[in-house]
């Protein structure tokens, strides 16, 4: 960065994110370079201020996360000669690079957005984990490269100007995030998971150090009962290491499989007694009460609860948009944003959740939606085959005679594509991508690039070769989950009340074996995580094991309808707001209102619009 | 057509415009449009659809009438009714 740097633009930019690192504060600024840094306080309490430097000052670091394999990397290092001022992760990673230069990056076990310092070679790089788990933004231009954590500590660095990007809008109206690196706003990109960018030489290059890798050629061969017990010994060992921390931690229990897992796997292998939390709802068809009941029962744990209530939503929706920085489709972040507080209350600052099991291991229905069709697609004019849709969605009440031509409109989409890519993910993004009937005409005219393309060419061409199975886990693990899931869902409502997240399932060991697995282990017929609930099934009462998926869901339209949605929140709708933000067109959104409010229900489609239209006019307002 | 079925026609085709197509321009739907086949309608929507002509139009709609011949435009749905209710 060439001009105006100082340490008041750095306090400025660094004041944004208190609520990431309420407990401490540290500035670096040398020369054309400057670092800043808030810390949240788990490791080494006391010795752990950052930025920190090497030894000899000619590297520094500002790092947000945790490397839970920092105990042996030391030890490893300790060996070869290097000597520790402090116990806390982030002095392992410099001493790391310094013996292994940016290999390093490939023995770290954790999460992690790493910005380094060389200051003998000029090199600046910025770095990011594997899966997502930790955001890292940037923006650069021939004077500066800025980074940071959330986009909101940019806006000083940037002459607090942010434009959104029409593009970005486009894309996450119909995959829900932008394609990576793009973002919600023009010029600004996120570091790819799995990437490390260098700015050396005035230049500025990407290197990718890892990627999800699911070819077959490369599927185990091992019996069904192999796998189970090393999938076994790899999530004990994930979920030991992520109990590491000089602060006590918790556990997220939703009462599904995979939080169930952790749970049982914390509760057997931790030495400290065990405090979960958990969301309800007023509402039962979001509920799980009955399943976390009774595992709490079975494992007696102290468990503290939330009850959500259909208010709460609205209510929260402007809090939880500030920290999402990004339009959502489904209000399903806000009840997370609130289970954070629950955890804050009790001080803990540390939670180990599920997220990543149903990506890595299976779970998702959209897995067996698409393996359904891959069936119907061997001969798409049975009348047979797509009846088993039935038993994924069995709300479709269809009638006897008319339900083949019904099921082949809604899930037929493309059949004769079964080999593509996209094959999976085509009636999702068809679905969403129905709210751009709501676009105005200004932003239609605006809209260059064609959303669908840009995503299609993001994948690796080996991709094309996966299995069809992995290729939709490789779509589902590449865009919703770092996008959303661990982003929107995860680190943004953890972090906005200071508590970190840790994901056992997103171990790279876990990951990097589970890729391996051979699809039909993964999903036994159209019994999801079938390796999984093998491998746990001694931890867990039969009830939980055997039990319905239920996706983790809040009230969506509904909560932002009616009653619900009190003035403040219904002028963001107001056709003058709409009109003078020219995104949507105003008289459709009336319409989309009025079936909203007269009570009826909205399809899928109309409620992520509607979520969609009134998160993106929020935002507008109260971010840019 | 009867009087009584233009005004039938009406109110389908300002319900499907304003619920469907979010908007009071006529010309966006033409009678003979496939709900189907033109994404107008998902499967809430077919159910909505019947949902509306079982308390609006006190028609019942059986489980073997459930069907896009019946039900998949402004066409078929007058037919449909027509036959519904002579």
């Amino acid at each position: 960065m060439k001009k105006s740097l100082d340490v008041r633009l750095l306090k400025q930019m660094a004041d944004t994110l208190i609520h990431r690192g309420p407990d401490d504060e540290g500035f670096y600024c040398k020369g054309n370079v400057g670092l800043a840094h808030r810390r949240l306080s788990i490791i080494d309490l006391s010795n752990g201020h950052q930025p920190m430097h090497s030894q000899s000052g000619d590297v520094s670091i500002v790092f947000n996360g945790e490397i839970f394999n920092y105990i042996e990397l030391r030890n490893d290092l300790v060996a070869k000669g290097h000597r520790f001022l402090t116990h806390s992760d982030t002095e392992v990673i410099i001493h790391l690079y310094q013996e292994y230069g940016l290999d390093f990056v490939q023995q770290l076990n954790g999460q992690f957005a790493i910005g380094l310092w060389d200051d003998n070679c000029n090199r600046f790089m910025l770095i990011r984990d594997r899966v997502g788990i930790c955001p890292l933004y940037y923006y650069c231009d021939k004077h500066k490269l800025i980074f940071a954590s959330e986009i909101k500590a940019l806006k000083p660095a940037m002459d607090n100007r942010l434009e959104i990007s029409a593009e970005s809008l486009d894309q996450i109206f119909t995959f829900w995030v932008p394609v990576s690196p793009n973002t919600f706003f023009k010029n600004i990109f996120e570091v790819s998971p799995g990437q490390i960018l260098i700015l050396e030489n005035n230049q500025l290059k990407k290197y990718t150090y890892w990627d999800w890798d699911l070819n077959s050629d490369k599927f185990w061969q091992k019996t069904e009962e192999q796998l189970a017990e090393e999938l076994h010994g790899l999530l004990v060992d994930a979920t030991k290491i992520r109990l590491r921390s000089d602060v006590p931690v918790g556990a997220y229990l939703s009462g599904g499989l995979d939080s169930s897992v952790l749970v049982a796997m914390i509760q057997h292998y931790g030495n400290v007694p065990l405090r979960t939390f958990s969301l309800n709802f007023k509402e039962k068809e979001f509920d799980e009460k009955h399943y976390q009941t009774s595992l709490i029962n079975t494992l007696q744990v102290e468990h503290s609860s939330l009850l959500v209530k259909t208010e709460d939503i609205a209510k929260n929706l402007k809090d939880t948009l500030r920290h999402t920085e990004i339009p959502i489709l489904r209000t399903a972040p806000v009840p997370m944003g609130l289970l954070s507080s629950l955890v804050k209350s009790n001080q803990y600052k540390v939670v180990l959740t599920g997220e990543g099991a149903d990506e890595v291991l299976g779970g998702y229905d959209i897995f067996k939606e698409s393996k359904i069709r891959q069936f119907w697609a061997v001969n798409p004019q049975s009348l047979n085959r797509p009846l088993l849709l039935k038993k994924l969605y069995p709300y479709l009440k269809l009638p006897d005679s008319g339900q083949a031509a019904y099921l082949k409109t809604f899930f037929g989409e493309s059949l004769e594509q079964a080999d593509k890519i996209s094959f999976s993910h085509l009636p999702r993004w068809t679905t969403t991508a129905k709210a751009k009937r709501f676009y105005s005409n200004q932003l239609n005219d605006e809209l260059s690039e064609k959303s669908m393309q840009t995503m299609l060419n993001s994948f690796p061409d080996y991709v094309n070769h996966y299995h069809h199975f992995n290729k939709a886990q490789y779509i589902e693990s590449k865009t919703l989950m770092p996008g959303y899931i661990l982003s929107s869902q995860g680190d943004r409502m953890l972090l906005k009340n200071s508590v970190e997240g840790r994901f056992p399932f997103l171990d790279h060991r876990v990951i990097e074996f589970s890729n391996r697995i051979p699809p039909k282990y993964k999903m036994k017929g159209l019994n999801e995580k079938n390796l999984l609930k093998k491998a746990m099934r001694k931890y867990l009462p039969e009830e939980i094991i055997n039990r319905h998926k239920q996706p983790y869901r809040a009230p969506d339209s509904m909560a932002i309808s009616g009653k619900y949605l009190g003035e403040e929140m219904r002028e963001y709708l107001s056709a003058d707001k709409i009109n003078k933000n020219a995104l949507f067109d105003s008289g459709k959104v009336g319409f989309l209102i009025k079936k909203a409010d007269a009570g009826r229900g909205l399809s899928t489609s109309e409620s992520q619009a509607l979520v969609g239209i009134l998160s993106t006019q929020i935002i507008i307002d109260e971010v840019i | 057509m009867s009087e009584v079925m233009r005004g039938k026609v009406d109110v389908l085709r300002q319900f499907i415009l304003e619920n469907y197509l979010f908007t009071d321009d006529q010309s966006k739907l033409n009678n003979d449009d496939s709900f189907l086949d033109t994404g107008i309608l998902d499967s809430m929507g077919i159910l909505e659809l019947i949902f509306y002509l079982e308390e609006e139009m006190s028609i019942k709609v059986e489980s073997e009438e459930m069907i896009p011949t019946n039900l998949d435009s402004i066409d078929n749905l007058l037919v449909f009714i027509d036959k519904k209710l002579s």
